[in-house]
């Protein structure tokens, strides 16, 4: 033994209704960095909250250095050595970095807290492994960057050895990524193991040892990244032979079909959320929105669709001011919007299929007789768009929306929307959270909108999807627009410093 | 079959709390008189029965009026409220109906009391979109407002009574009979619904109020489940976010929504209060009105579906019933109030826990959900 510094072994975990982890085999080598790799849903998650203590496995054994362990809580993870950076960190916004780190694990000394020596030994972590942060600054006052170098920080203050990296480049900007492997690669040198969860191929293969695909709970193979290619990965993970673009026919662009003048949008503080942005959306063109998360596309996104009040500056739809106009009559005039959220604003959740696909013309003189709803017309509605988008559920027209995928959830706002026919699409985060094949579907649903010569705004975080369908790209910077490019012009790198707004206004 | 066994299905979670509540009753009758612990219970469980149709009468008169609280609170529930206020709707819309039916003596016939009921609907009306306006305008919890309301509705009410130079009796304390006209037509039920006694027809209280809930109760199944407003509401109530998203003016939907409570309660105080024969008249008492706080259980044991609802209500009108004739086996009055309101509450709030733990087993599995959905969030 000794090789492996943890092993999982034949972990099974059911939830009602599905079984998360099937007889899954983990096994992690001392000073590795071992990517876990799967679609949304495959488990991965699962597994890692089965290491860190929050779920109980049905079946299987943990093994630390060939012992077997039982971790019932996060508090046995952190006796093991095993500490996780969240996707959502989990900091306390107003202390300073330095309260955060030592959180949990202060020095006393007669009950008063002895700061100075906590300080020494996260200065010489810092310095260790590169990880630049400033110990006195609240956490509300830092980057999303160097949030993440503090819950780093924080699992080595604890002299964790086992470190899980859950989706950590998500919120990052291309150049932090480049930064935050390197940190990775200097942990791994330094004895540390690590757990990477992604399901971005490129970034195991630059700094992934091994790499162990899950399927739908179930184990597919643990691999060599060095030796295996990007495509027999992508292969593993979707279980099929992966097309990776999509072809992009040459549409006309024509006339101006959304304009935004000088708009401001009031945030949660008193700040403005968007701030003086100006721009236009054709017909025939997607127009993209990119920017870390948070920097106020979401207010852009809202204020257009009449869901946040404007401050200041106007909208124009097909040369009509809307930018006081209610909700109901920015649909009516050709507005459609897949909302960020699904859960919250796309769907009604406790209602059928039927009547969320009947939210956006429930009034409309096809479903609505002097004030009576049109049930069988609805349910004929239903019927159509579910054969047409290909909507999967248990019951068709009568499923309960929240007993569907989120896939399958995200298909029927889509039908909906396009649906009504809408000359202005704004999609927001339209694949957030959903398997390769239901994001091909939509981007080809995007594309096709496109080319009957609608107008699509798309906001995203992912550069991916940005490229590969905008014609046009905005950059989004603490609510200005910093840069108006060609999609063809752009590059990663280039896109990434103006949205970490190290390139200045050049727009 | 698979309809039937859907029906059954729905209806379980209700037997299942009444059953309970019924069992927790029992206990209290053990406790308070272990020997005639049986019969009591056999009484109870006869409600109605007890007095042949007279009793059967009793039931129904009771059953009027958290008929309709029970529409008001169940109504509000559905569109995503919680209407504590269906007391204070009730008295003030009594009150006005009251004074219809006392002053209005010019109004001819039928008319008067339907326009007496018709004017007491709209005061509850009123009392209930005042919670409304609060709610949508200036974002007041509905539940503290219409607490506040229940008390300003009775202090209210009984000054109105007191200073009134026509409505008030100073001898009873309390107000003097309608009119006439002004009560509510009996609609043939005395004759179905009386005992023999003697060379009399000893006929029940029951009036044509009954039929006047079940009708309203049907309209409001059919408003809340088949028209574009109800859908509106039912929108609302479900995902505020998604219903302002979808174009819907939730401001707009929340008053309708505490209006409609508002008036169901206001119909309730009617129904009750037009009745002088009976010896329905407003108290001047410091107490809030018990069918408002009945109306809650009754809208949790119907689930807050308006055909639940009138069988809800006729079950705990007629557990209420059975209760009465519990002081024939030597039960004090108060230990009777104690295990009636024990089993109305127990099976209202045995349902309400059945809610509780599902919401939080529902909230859990959403918390997985998320979770799993947070991994492709790039």
């Amino acid at each position: 033994m000794g090789e492996y510094i943890i092993e999982m072994l034949n972990i099974t975990k059911d939830f009602p209704g599905i079984r998360a982890n099937d007889d899954v085999i983990l096994q992690l080598k001392k000073g590795e960095i071992h990517a876990l790799l799967g679609e949304n849903g495959a488990g991965k998650s699962t597994l890692m909250s089965i290491l860190f203590g929050l779920y109980k496995p049905d079946a299987g054994r943990i093994l630390k250095n060939g012992k077997e362990v039982h971790i019932s809580d996060p508090n046995d993870a952190n006796r093991l050595g095993i500490g996780m950076v969240h996707q959502h960190f989990k900091l306390v916004h107003n202390f300073t970095v330095l309260e955060n780190i030592i959180l949990g694990v202060e020095t006393t000394e007669k009950g008063m807290l002895k700061m100075d020596a906590a300080r020494d030994r996260v200065m010489e972590l810092s310095e260790r492994y590169g990880l630049k942060v400033e110990p006195d600054l609240l956490i509300s006052d830092i980057t999303v960057g160097m949030q993440q170098r503090v819950e780093i920080l924080k699992m080595l203050y604890r002299d964790n050895e086992i470190l899980i990296f859950d989706e950590p480049t998500a919120v990052l900007t291309p150049q932090e990524i480049e930064e935050l492997m390197l940190v990775m690669r200097g942990m791994a040198d330094e004895g540390k193991s690590i757990l990477f969860i992604t399901h971005k191929l490129e970034e195991i293969k630059k700094v992934a040892d091994r790499c162990t695909v899950l399927r739908k709970g179930k184990m597919v193979a643990t691999v060599p990244v060095a030796t295996t290619s990007v495509e027999e990965m992508a292969e593993m993970m979707v279980g099929r032979k992966m097309r990776f673009t999509i072809d992009k026919d040459e549409v006309s662009v024509g006339k101006p079909i959304l304009s935004v003048n000088n708009l401001c949008v009031k945030g949660a503080h008193e700040k403005n959320a968007v701030d003086n942005v100006s721009f236009d959306v054709h017909e025939g063109e997607i127009v993209c929105i990119v920017g870390i998360d948070g920097n106020g596309q979401s207010e852009l996104a809202y204020a257009i669709a009449g869901l946040m009040d404007v401050e200041s500056g106007s909208i124009k739809f097909m040369g009509e001011d809307i930018s006081r106009a209610r909700v109901r009559e920015r649909n009516d005039l050709g507005l459609a919007h897949i909302p960020e959220d699904r859960h919250k604003y796309g769907l009604v959740l406790d209602f059928d299929l039927q009547q969320n696909l009947a939210l956006k013309n429930y009034y409309a003189p096809e479903l609505q007789n002097r004030g009576f709803i049109n049930f069988p017309a609805v349910r004929k509605q239903a019927d159509m768009l579910i054969e047409k988008f290909d909507i999967r559920s248990a019951q068709g027209a009568d499923t309960m929306a929240r007993s569907m995928s989120g896939g399958n959830q995200q298909k029927a706002i889509i039908a909906r929307e396009i649906n009504a026919d809408p000359k202005l699409l704004i999609a927001v985060q339209p694949t957030r959270g959903l398997d390769v094949g239901a994001m091909m579907y939509i981007h080809e649903q995007l594309l096709k909108q496109r080319k009957e010569g609608k107008a699509v705004l798309l906001i995203s975080l992912e550069l991916d999807e940005v490229f590969q369908l905008s014609d046009r790209i905005l950059v989004i910077y603490e609510g200005k627009i910093v840069a108006q490019l060609a999609a063809k012009d752009a590059t990663p790198q280039l896109l990434g410093l103006y949205m970490a707004g190290s390139k200045g206004e050049s727009a | 079959m698979s309809r039937i066994k859907k029906w059954l299905l729905s209806i379980s979670p209700s037997l299942i709390a009444i059953l309970s509540g019924i069992f927790a009753g029992f206990i209290i009758l053990l406790i308070s008189n272990p020997a005639s612990a049986f019969n009591g219970l056999v009484v109870i469980l006869k409600g109605g029965w007890n007095n042949g149709m007279k009793g059967l009468g009793q039931v129904l008169y009771y059953a009027t009026p958290i008929i309709l609280t029970g529409l008001s609170v169940g109504f509000a529930f559905k569109t995503g409220m919680f209407n504590i206020g269906a007391s204070g709707q009730l008295v003030v819309g009594a009150l006005m109906s009251i004074y219809v039916g006392i002053n209005w003596t010019f109004l001819p016939g039928h008319l008067h009391w339907i326009v007496a009921m018709l004017m007491g609907t709209l005061a509850g009306m009123v009392w209930g979109m005042l919670v409304g306006l609060l709610k949508a305008y200036r974002n007041v919890n509905e539940v503290i407002s219409a607490i506040m309301f229940n008390y300003i509705g009775m202090y209210g009410v009984n000054y109105l009574i007191k200073s009134s130079d026509t409505m008030y009796d100073i001898l009873r304390n309390q107000t003097v009979n309608v009119a006439k006209n002004a009560v509510i037509p009996k609609a043939g039920l005395d004759n179905i619904f009386y005992i023999v006694k003697g060379r009399f027809h000893d006929a029940s209280s029951v009036n044509g109020g009954i039929l006047i809930a079940v009708l309203i109760a049907i309209l409001i199944y059919i408003m809340i489940n088949k028209t574009a407003f109800g859908y509106e509401l039912r929108a609302c109530g479900y995902n505020r976010h998604a219903s302002r998203y979808a174009g819907i003016n939730e401001k707009k939907a929340i008053v309708a929504s505490m209006s409609i409570a508002g008036a169901l309660s206001g119909v309730a105080g009617a129904l009750m209060y037009l009745a002088p024969s009976t010896g329905m008249h407003i108290h001047v008492t410091e107490v809030l009105a018990s069918e408002g706080f009945n109306g809650i259980a009754v809208a949790l044991l119907g689930m807050s579906n308006p055909i639940g609802i009138i069988f809800a209500g006729l079950f705990i009108a007629h557990i209420t019933v059975g209760g009465a004739f519990l002081q024939s086996l030597g039960y004090m009055k108060e230990v009777i109030d104690v295990i009636v309101g024990l089993i109305i509450y127990f099976s209202a709030f045995s349902l309400l826990m059945r809610d509780v733990m599902t919401s939080i087993r529902r909230k859990h599995g959403r918390k997985v959900l998320n979770t799993e959905g947070k991994e492709a969030k790039c």
